[in-house]
């Protein structure tokens, strides 16, 4: 805990040399806030729901997206972005050599404060859906909320380190987040929405159907206890097969520096 | 040969040179390059989804347009956004802060054409690797496509159009960069402008009435919503041959811009180099 405290602390004071750069994520944050909305009200002048969710339940979707998003920019894609970067110039050696977990070391060196404003605009973007709900969220709802947010936010990672860990292999990974921003995007509508192939691969091989629409489920009241049940097995079963994949993978790096 | 005569055969040459090692690039990483196509595949895939399930919701169209024209315009869309991939602005950024761009300037051609013979090449692999996705989402989603000889010609055409409309486009932004180091803001609301009333998100006549004739002023129009359109719609033969010389004049709007705004910019410029 104290080296991740470290490693935190360090990242902050970095970020906060660029205290400008707080501003700029304040303006883009608003501005795709502001065209997500736009599209919602595009969408919604057409018909009054869609696959059965309302425009408000809509809104809540959108604000875990916003929120998770948030999230991966400030801390899952800055590391693993490093992580392959450093795979193919050679250097991942420093970061192996030193005497603590691999993966723990690997996931928390970088950290881009300012990208978590999404969260900030998210968690408003979620609270405005759900002051515009017909019905009330009880604490029960909440905490449900806030823990399978919490298991989204760890399959995203694992999806992202599993796909990076191809890097031992593939070495030349510069699509990694143009792949993912692509796929994510799919997170911006309920995952009933798409047709049972998409359904199910953004599900079980993308989790963005367990990180985006379950949580947003929870608030919306549409969640079955079935439904956690899987996304927390899921999420176990996910973060075991990316720790011995990342493992299977580091084997395979014989490193590039002096 | 005339100066001129030589002077175009050279930069045939560099464009067919550096296209062709760009080819080969894409192809080299044929895993990286395939990756990429799926994630691109997402958007349109998305849109096409949410507008065919309210096209279905309401008996099957949307302000006139069936879900099989709904569909054929997404898949078609993919085509057309491969073509839109340019040089991003953002990377003028980085070509500044690692001096890249003082070697680009010791070159005796224009930095611009660098980009355009590179991103030109990368079309080819990107085409060949879409080409199997494009057939398994016509197999799903039964894309309503008929289009008439003149209108394939016309599309060929349109997106080597949008191409170069949208890399002046983006060069001419990019040149902010020179200027401030917080340009990325300018580009979000661009990018965000270029979403709303390109046809990118979704077709312009699903659009407001005032969006659609905004969108008539601007160039966006012209890099998504024309090419598509003139594939996948049933415009007319004096439409289809207007559209392309709208296509024209925004080239020469973006070459003088282009111009323009380099060697104002360039003034701007104290080097860092390796």
């Amino acid at each position: 805990m104290k080296l991740v405290w470290t490693y935190l602390r360090l990242g902050v004071l970095n970020e906060m040399q660029y205290r400008a750069n707080f501003f700029v994520a304040i303006v883009q944050s608003l501005l795709s806030v502001a065209v997500s909305i736009a599209v919602l009200a595009l969408v919604y002048s057409h018909t009054d729901e869609l696959n059965g969710w309302t425009e408000s339940q809509l809104l809540v979707v959108l604000g875990v997206q916003i929120l998770l998003g948030g999230v991966i920019h400030a801390s899952v894609q800055p590391n693993i972005e490093r992580l392959t970067q450093e795979v193919q110039d050679g250097k991942l050696d420093f970061a192996l050599t030193k005497p603590v977990d691999s993966q723990l070391i690997i996931s928390m060196r970088e950290l881009q404060l300012w990208q978590l404003v999404d969260v900030l605009s998210g968690a408003i973007v979620i609270g405005v859906g759900v002051s515009r709900l017909q019905t009330s969220v009880g604490a029960g709802h909440a905490l449900a909320f806030l823990a399978l947010l919490l298991i989204g936010a760890s399959l995203l990672y694992c999806f992202w380190l599993f796909l990076a860990t191809g890097s031992f292999w593939v070495i030349n990974m510069w699509f990694l987040s143009d792949l993912f921003e692509g796929v994510y995007q799919v997170g911006r509508w309920p995952i009933g929405v798409y047709p049972g192939w998409l359904r199910y691969s953004m599900t079980y091989l993308v989790p963005i159907g367990f990180a985006v629409t379950v949580p947003a489920q929870a608030m919306t009241h549409r969640l079955h206890w079935e439904t956690v049940l899987v996304a927390v097995g899921f999420a176990a079963v996910a973060f075991l097969v990316t720790r011995r994949f990342l493992r299977f993978g580091l084997r395979r790096y014989s490193g590039a520096s002096a | 040969m005339s100066a001129q005569e030589s002077a175009l055969r050279s930069y045939w040459d560099f464009y067919l040179a550096g296209m062709r090692q760009r080819i080969q690039v894409g192809f080299q990483y044929r895993a990286a390059t395939y990756m990429y196509t799926v994630g691109m595949l997402a958007e349109p895939v998305i849109y096409l989804v949410v507008w065919r399930t309210i096209a279905n919701q309401h008996g099957g169209t949307i302000n006139g347009v069936g879900a099989g024209q709904i569909a054929a315009y997404y898949i078609v869309w993919t085509v057309v956004r491969t073509f839109n991939i340019v040089f991003t602005p953002f990377g003028w950024e980085w070509r500044i802060r690692e001096g890249t761009l003082s070697a680009q300037l010791l070159r005796p051609i224009h930095p611009v054409h660098y980009d355009m013979a590179d991103f030109a090449g990368q079309k080819f692999p990107w085409l060949v690797m879409y080409s199997p996705l494009a057939v398994g989402l016509a197999l799903v989603f039964h894309p309503s496509l008929h289009p008439r000889p003149l209108e394939i010609l016309v599309f060929i055409v349109a997106i080597w159009g949008a191409y170069v409309i949208r890399s002046l486009n983006h060069f001419v932004l990019g040149m902010l960069t020179l200027f401030t180091t917080r340009a990325t803001s300018v580009f979000q609301i661009w990018f965000l402008a270029e979403l709303l009333v390109s046809g990118r998100l979704v077709p312009l006549s699903f659009m407001p009435h005032w969006a659609q004739t905004l969108a008539a002023w601007l160039p966006f129009k012209w890099t998504f919503y024309f090419p598509i359109e003139s594939l996948v719609g049933s415009m007319s033969t004096q439409t289809l041959l207007t559209g392309l010389l709208w296509q024209c004049l925004w080239t020469a709007i973006g070459s003088v811009l282009v111009f323009v705004a380099f060697r104002l910019a360039i003034r701007h410029y104290s080097a860092v180099g390796n």
